[in-house]
Parts: structure tokens; C-alpha cells; sequence
């Protein structure tokens, strides 16, 4: 076939066709790089806004007032250790749901810019992956970012002991990808004048009951709650965090936790795949 | 004989909702390399779902579409590397500059990084864009915007590239450029199919023309060959203020040599003939005892064509 005759840059015609769909993959990879790269401190601002200023109210202003840190004195334990691995769950999830499901939901919505990349030469499902991937990626760091907070903000630094790195990195990518699937359920399924409404009535909540400001262990005192909350993904982000983070703080048994998130990435990555077929392909 | 790059066969696609909808009736096409082919048809004929399911964005309840002998439902991935498209709506990617936009789209394909620079340079100064590099989607004309999404549409170098309604929403300028656009692609002997609903776009730029309605195609051939088979034929709209005895004119009208059709009309007449000369001062003076107050004329083109195979206008 005629490929033209100043082809300077005849594509990956020779490689494989296992070899095009990873170049295909790691070139959408580095255009979100680029997006990402050049509005950088907007990123920072999003995903260091909330924990900053949540440890600034509880650990640093509160403590100040005395007696005032119910919770922290309830708790027998310095709050900003309870804090810090829920924090960095919260990080996690509103990075999954930012990277993904916002800009997915507008791009399906509104631009159509979404067909570019479905035109690409690699499965849908990898360019779903692909999404998905890049939004854990976004996660990480966001979670990483926690942790010199908490370590600088609160009047009484926290502890940070990683007992386990191995399990702090397994939970860490189990809960990015987690919250990334979640952000492409939500953002293939909800339409884009609606999406406001999804943080009110599900990712609002979530968070609330999600054992971010409370460790599991203690919502013993209200039985009901604690089997109740056990649907909800984000208390065992939180308690894979405390396991791995503070484990001197009570925590779920990390098989336990690590089967749940398991199950969470597996069945809502299938849901958000499912409906971003729906979309793309009539 | 010359390789077949698109080979459509008994494509059909029913959207089964409330309402049971048609969009496609076992359409057979097939493209030859190197060709520009147009498919007519007004809103609602099929167009826009022929090219979705050829390109991997929708799938056929039945039949088969192969590109470059790939076929496009079993091996979509695959299909898509020979396939470039422009859609009907912009679909830049508005987070991206022009110059980031073409990048991009050729690491997608497989380009590495220096080969995906200089083809995007090429691109530019192809498409006379060079300026433009560093602009982002949302600050271009419509017109640009058209041509970027035709350069990187090209970009990877596909073997046949789809336009859907290439030329909705351009202004004539835009529209001419765009036509020259896709003029110049014939010198890199890529196959072009074109969904236009403009009859001047399909008889001026395809090699051939499929004019299909209600998802089925009518006519299939060069603009040249429609035209002299289904007659070139000139249309005649008279509106009249009086249609009363109109049907007596219509009869007289009938039994003329160079009249092939003529029918009443709620406004008042359309006549069809094959010779206008004799035909005109005649159709005026009959109009005038019906108090004419407008003629418009069709000139023989692929509009009269089609309005001889489906009774009714591109836009209606």
C-alpha cells in the first residue's frame, strides 16, 4: 500500500500487534502526563487542600483550645494518628473520583474528545485500564502527600510507623485502583449536569461512614453501624492504611482487608467497564 | 484490478427501543484504493451509521465491514490502525494545544517520539497550521478546528479516512478550503468516504456517488453516470396564487414530448423535463392564468436525481 512518499514516520507498521497497543497505551499515559504536568499546582491544590486543612482544624487549632478535641481525648490517643491514614484514604478516593469521573463525564457528555482515544489501535477495555491507571498513579501521590503534613501541621507530630511496607504499597495500589474503577462507574453511568449531585448523595457519605475519622474497631459501641458500614469500600481503604501506616492503632486483620479490596477493585472495575462500553460502542 | 479497502456486505442495523427503528437495510458497498467516495442521503438516511459501524464505533446487528480485508467487529484494534476519521462534531482534545493534539494522536499510533515530531511539523506546515501550534481547540474557527481534525485524522497514515459531513456548520470559505483539503489527499492515494447531504460536495469531490435513503442504497456510480441514467433532467417549481383547474394544465402538460412529469403540488406545480428551451416560455404563460409569483429552476444535477428516486428533496 502506498504509505506516501516522504514518510519520514511510517507508524508502528513492523511491530507486532501486541506491540502497537502498549505503544498505544503508554503514549495516552504520557498525554495525561502532559495535562497533568502543566497544571500541576492546581493538582496540589486539589488533593492538598482538604487534608491540610483538616489537620490544621483538629490537630493543630483544636488541641490549642484544651478540652475543646472531644474526640481526640474520647479516642485516649493522639487524634492526628487516627487521622492520618483516613485522610490519606480521603485523598485517595476524591483523586480517583476527580482524575476519572469528572473529566470522563464531560467528555462523554459534552466534547465527544473521548473518540479520539477510542479510535486509538487498543482494546476499549485498555483504554479503560488506561484510565483507571493513571487516576491510581494520581491517587498515590495524593495519599504520599498525608504524610508530610501530618507531620508538619499537627501540634504533636504524628507517628508514622510502617511496620509493613510491603502491605502499605499493596494497599496503596489496591485502593487507587479501587477508587479509580469507582470514578469510571461514576463517570460512565452519571451525566455530567448530575455529577454534582453523585458527591452529595454517594461520595459525601461514603467518606463520612468510611472509618476515616473513627477506626472500625471502636464503632463497637454501635453494632448495628459497624455490620452496616462493612458495604462500604472506603472503611477498608481507611483500615488498610491504619494497618499499615499506625498499626498501633486498632485495625481489621489485613487478610481480611486485603480480600476485601480485592473483591471492591475486581467487581466495581467489571460495573465501570460495563458501562464504559455502553458508551463508546452503540 | 485495483485492491478493495472497504468491503461492506448485507450491513444491517436495527436499534430495537420503544420504537423499532431501521437505520440500515443490508447495504452493499465496496471502495477501490485511491478513490473518493460520497454517500448521499438526507438526515436520517443511514450515512452516519454506515461509518460508525465501519469504524469500529458501533456494532451491526448483521452483516460484515471489512477494512483492508480486517474485519472491523472481530478485530476492531486492529481495523483501526488503517482507519482515520473526521467526525461531525469537533472532537479535539481540548486539554491539549494544536501542535499537542497531532503529537499525541501519532504516539497513539505507535509513532516514537522524533517520528511523531516530524510528522506533527509536516502535518502543520501541510495544512498551513504552523502558526497555529501553540493554540488550544476552543480558540479555533470552525473551520481550523476542521482542518486540524483532518490532519490528525491523517496523521498515522490510514489507508481509507471517513468524513462525516465534513463540511456541516463551515462557512463557504471554510467549506472550499476543506474541499481542497480532501482534493490533495488523492495525491497521497488514500481512499476517502464521505457522507455529505450537500449535492455540489458529492458531485464535485467523489469519484463515485451511493445515494441511499431509508438505509438502503438507490444508486451507485460516478456522479457523470447518475446523472446521464436517471436522466438529466431539469426541475421546474411554479408557485401560484390560484390552483383552481390546475389539472387541465397538468393533462396538456403530460402529453408534451419534453415533459417527463408534472404534478400538482399544494403550492402548485412541479414539472420535470428533459428539454427547457421551448418548454419555459410555454410553463410561463400557463403559470401566469394561475397568477405565477415565483419559478425556481433546477438545473440537472445530482439534486434531480435524487429527487427522481426518492419524490422528495435532500432537505426536506
Amino acid at each position: 500500500m502506498n504509505n506516501g512518499e516522504q514518510g519520514s514516520g511510517i507508524s508502528g507498521q513492523g511491530s507486532g500487534g501486541s506491540g502497537i497497543f502498549f505503544k498505544a497505551f503508554v503514549g495516552m499515559f504520557l498525554r495525561d502526563l502532559r495535562v497533568l504536568f502543566r497544571e500541576f499546582h492546581v493538582f496540589l491544590a486539589r488533593v492538598g487542600m482538604q487534608p491540610l486543612l483538616f489537620l490544621f482544624v483538629f490537630t493543630f487549632i483544636l488541641p490549642r483550645m484544651g478540652g475543646v478535641n472531644m474526640m481526640a481525648s474520647g479516642a485516649g490517643m493522639d487524634f492526628g494518628t487516627i487521622l492520618l491514614p483516613g485522610l490519606m484514604a480521603v485523598a485517595i478516593m476524591f483523586s480517583g473520583i476527580a482524575a476519572v469521573a469528572l473529566p470522563l463525564s464531560s467528555e462523554f457528555g459534552i466534547t465527544r474528545e473521548i473518540d479520539d482515544r477510542v479510535m486509538c489501535p487498543l482494546p476499549l477495555w485498555a483504554v479503560a485500564l488506561e484510565k483507571v491507571s493513571f487516576s491510581a498513579m494520581q491517587s498515590i501521590i495524593a495519599a504520599l502527600l498525608v504524610i508530610p503534613m501530618a507531620y508538619y501541621v499537627p501540634a504533636h507530630p504524628v507517628r508514622v510507623q510502617v511496620a509493613n511496607w510491603f502491605l502499605l504499597v499493596v494497599v496503596l495500589v489496591l485502593s487507587s485502583f479501587l477508587t479509580g474503577a469507582l470514578g469510571l462507574v461514576i463517570g460512565s453511568t452519571v451525566n455530567p449536569r448530575q455529577i454534582g449531585l453523585v458527591f452529595s448523595i454517594l461520595v459525601v457519605p461514603i467518606t463520612f461512614l468510611g472509618c476515616v475519622y473513627y477506626p472500625w474497631a471502636y464503632l463497637n459501641k454501635i453494632r448495628w453501624l459497624q455490620i452496616a458500614v462493612l458495604i462500604n469500600p472506603i472503611v477498608y481503604m481507611s483500615e488498610g492504611l491504619r494497618a499499615s501506616v499506625t498499626p498501633g492503632i486498632a485495625h481489621m486483620p489485613w487478610w481480611a482487608i486485603l480480600l476485601a479490596l480485592v473483591f471492591f477493585a475486581t467487581a466495581l472495575g467489571r460495573l465501570g467497564l460495563r458501562g464504559f462500553l455502553r458508551r463508546v460502542l452503540s | 484490478m485495483k485492491l478493495l479497502i472497504v468491503e461492506i456486505e448485507a450491513l444491517t442495523k436495527i436499534y430495537e427501543s420503544k420504537l423499532r427503528v431501521v437505520a440500515l437495510d443490508k447495504i452493499d458497498l465496496e471502495l477501490k484504493q485511491g478513490e473518493i467516495f460520497g454517500l448521499l442521503g438526507p438526515n436520517g438516511a443511514g450515512k452516519t451509521t454506515t461509518i460508525s459501524i465501519s469504524t469500529t464505533r458501533a456494532l451491526p446487528t448483521s452483516g460484515t465491514v471489512r477494512i483492508a480485508g480486517i474485519d472491523v467487529v472481530q478485530h476492531p484494534a486492529h481495523a483501526r490502525r488503517h482507519i482515520g476519521v473526521v467526525p461531525q462534531f469537533n472532537t479535539l482534545d481540548r486539554s491539549l494545544t494544536v501542535y499537542e493534539n497531532l503529537y499525541f494522536h501519532c504516539r497513539y499510533f505507535g509513532f516514537s517520539h522524533s517520528q511523531a515530531k516530524s510528522r506533527t511539523l509536516e502535518l502543520l506546515e501541510q495544512f498551513l497550521l504552523t502558526e497555529r501550534k501553540g493554540v488550544y481547540p476552543a480558540q479555533l474557527s470552525g473551520g481550523l478546528a476542521q482542518r486540524v481534525q483532518i490532519a490528525r485524522a491523517i496523521a498515522h497514515r490510514p489507508t481509507v479516512l471517513f468524513l462525516d459531513e465534513p463540511s456541516a456548520g463551515l462557512d463557504p470559505q471554510s467549506r472550499m478550503a476543506m474541499w481542497n483539503a480532501v482534493a490533495e489527499l488523492r495525491k497521497e492515494g488514500i481512499t476517502v468516504l464521505l457522507t455529505t447531504h450537500y449535492m455540489e460536495e458529492a458531485d464535485s469531490l467523489s469519484d463515485r456517488v451511493a445515494i441511499i435513503d431509508y438505509g438502503r442504497v438507490l444508486a451507485l456510480g460516478s456522479p457523470e453516470k447518475l446523472k446521464a441514467t436517471f436522466g438529466a433532467q431539469t426541475i421546474f417549481d411554479l408557485k401560484l396564487k390560484s390552483l383552481a383547474g390546475i389539472e387541465k394544465a397538468v393533462i396538456w402538460l403530460k402529453t408534451r414530448p419534453d415533459v417527463t412529469s408534472a404534478d400538482a403540488t399544494p403550492e402548485g406545480l412541479r414539472v420535470v423535463a428533459t428539454r427547457t428551451a421551448e418548454l419555459l416560455p410555454d410553463l410561463v404563460q400557463v403559470g401566469s392564468q394561475f397568477g405565477l409569483r415565483d419559478l425556481a429552476i433546477t438545473e440537472p444535477s445530482l439534486e434531480t436525481v435524487f429527487i427522481k428516486l426518492t419524490g422528495r428533496d435532500l432537505r426536506e
